[in-house]
């Protein structure tokens, strides 16, 4: 029987897609969850690291580092993280989304504006949009090693060193929840002197060998870990919204099945009941 | 009972150490240098070697920086290690291998190297050694 031939191969079709869209869903659930546990690996540093340079400041040295220096805006800087494969939703949309709306404040005061893609998306991106690239990075993989971004960060740093770049903003998504990804644009540079209920009491470090020498490396330090936590963090809201986007690409497909097999379903009975009808008056016209 | 202190060794990457320690000994970039509780607030850089913790109990441990900060806070000392790994796993033949490409490295002049770099890791290479070499006395 020859009825609905094109719906059923439509129907196993949707079914071999259903199949890999859940593959890939469980793929991201198990990856979220590595991701997840090297996000909170990595936060004692990132803490420990804000302490140290959180003493310093409120330390009086006579020595101040440039990257606490507030200069005029002529020039901002932002290291912008994505991922580096797609389907993951609208993750990397909405980031780029903020980012523009960013943009557009700086463009109405007439600030240049250079950039620092890490991930094929953000250079994809870019490429597309326009805009002053300076430096990249794309194949992180899934366990990104926090020296793979020394080079592309010191870009940046670099060329606030030497006043090329004003600011510094790091632009990635914030891992709220499973459910919850939220882009966020953060300031780096000049460092916000933030006062902690530690910095009330006066003592002071012994520097060794100087305090020049030691900010100048442990600043450097404290940067990367900032960039090296937005990485990670992202790379967790990258397999999260993977994940969400490949249950609800599976869920519609389970959909779409239904609605094909009722309209296969019919077809076929519609059929069946007309070569009866057929058989039935044939039979009765003899 | 021995005066202890806390004490935290830290990589970008993960948490490495914390716990109670009797004494740290790490290379600093001035020299070898070993903090023991109620030591004056410090911080300084340190050299790729070995970090060793002594507990008041249990065997000493020894963990490989490559290079870092080691503060120290009245009642807490922090090792901000740039890439830390537990010594027990490395492995001395790449070790060894590191040292020999470095070597060459800077042995071939006729490439374009960046000597420094190739300095950086014959010195990594011998730090990593010393450590390996240190565990090995102490499992004898």
């Amino acid at each position: 029987m020859a009825v609905g031939k094109e719906i059923r191969s439509q129907i196993s079709s949707i079914k071999s897609t259903q199949k890999i869209t859940s593959a890939m869903e469980m793929v991201a659930a198990s990856k979220m969850r590595k991701a997840h546990d090297q996000m909170d690996l990595t936060r004692p540093y990132a803490e420990k690291i804000r302490n140290v340079v959180g003493h310093v400041a409120a330390a009086d040295t006579d020595y101040e580092h440039p990257y606490m220096e507030q200069r005029e805006v002529q020039t901002v800087g932002y290291i912008v993280v994505s991922t580096d494969r797609g389907l993951c939703g609208g993750l990397n949309h909405n980031l780029f989304k903020t980012l523009i709306r960013d943009l557009a404040q700086w463009r109405d005061q007439g600030v240049d504006v250079q950039f620092c893609t890490l991930g094929q998306k953000a250079t994809g991106f870019f490429k597309n949009f326009g805009g002053n690239v300076v430096a990249t990075k794309t194949q992180l993989g899934d366990r990104p090693s926090a020296d793979e971004l020394i080079g592309t960060i010191k870009v940046m740093l670099d060329a606030f060193s030497d006043g090329t770049i004003d600011r510094l903003y790091l632009v990635n998504n914030e891992f709220v929840n499973t459910m919850t990804q939220e882009p966020q644009v953060r300031q780096l540079l000049p460092l916000k002197p933030e006062k902690t209920q530690e910095s009330a009491h006066n003592w002071d470090y012994i520097y060794e060998p100087g305090p020049k020498e030691l900010l100048d490396g442990l600043m450097v330090r404290y940067i990367e870990s900032q960039v090296y936590q937005g990485v990670v963090e992202n790379l967790a809201c990258e397999q999260a919204a993977r994940m969400l986007a490949m249950k609800a690409a599976t869920d519609n497909a389970g959909d779409i099945i239904d609605d094909l097999q009722l309209v296969y379903n019919k077809a076929r009975q519609a059929a069946i009941t007309q070569e009866i009808s057929e058989i039935v008056s044939g039979a009765a016209a003899v | 009972m021995a005066k202890t202190v806390y004490c935290d060794i830290v990589s970008a990457e993960e948490k490495i150490f914390s716990g109670e320690v009797t004494m740290v000994s790490a290379a600093a970039t001035t020299g070898d240098l070993g903090v023991m509780p109620g030591h004056a607030p410090m911080l300084t850089g340190l050299q790729p070697g070995p970090v060793r913790i002594t507990r008041a109990e249990g065997p000493d441990e020894i963990y490989y920086v490559s290079g870092g900060y080691l503060e120290v806070q009245p009642n807490h000392i922090t090792v901000l290690a740039d890439t830390a790994l537990r010594a027990g796993d490395m492995d001395e033949a790449a070790a060894e291998q590191a040292r020999k490409d470095a070597e060459r490295e800077l042995a071939d002049q006729s490439s374009e190297i960046d000597y420094g770099r190739a300095q950086a890791h014959l010195a990594e290479a011998m730090a990593q050694l010393r450590t390996i070499q240190k565990i090995r006395k102490k499992a004898r």
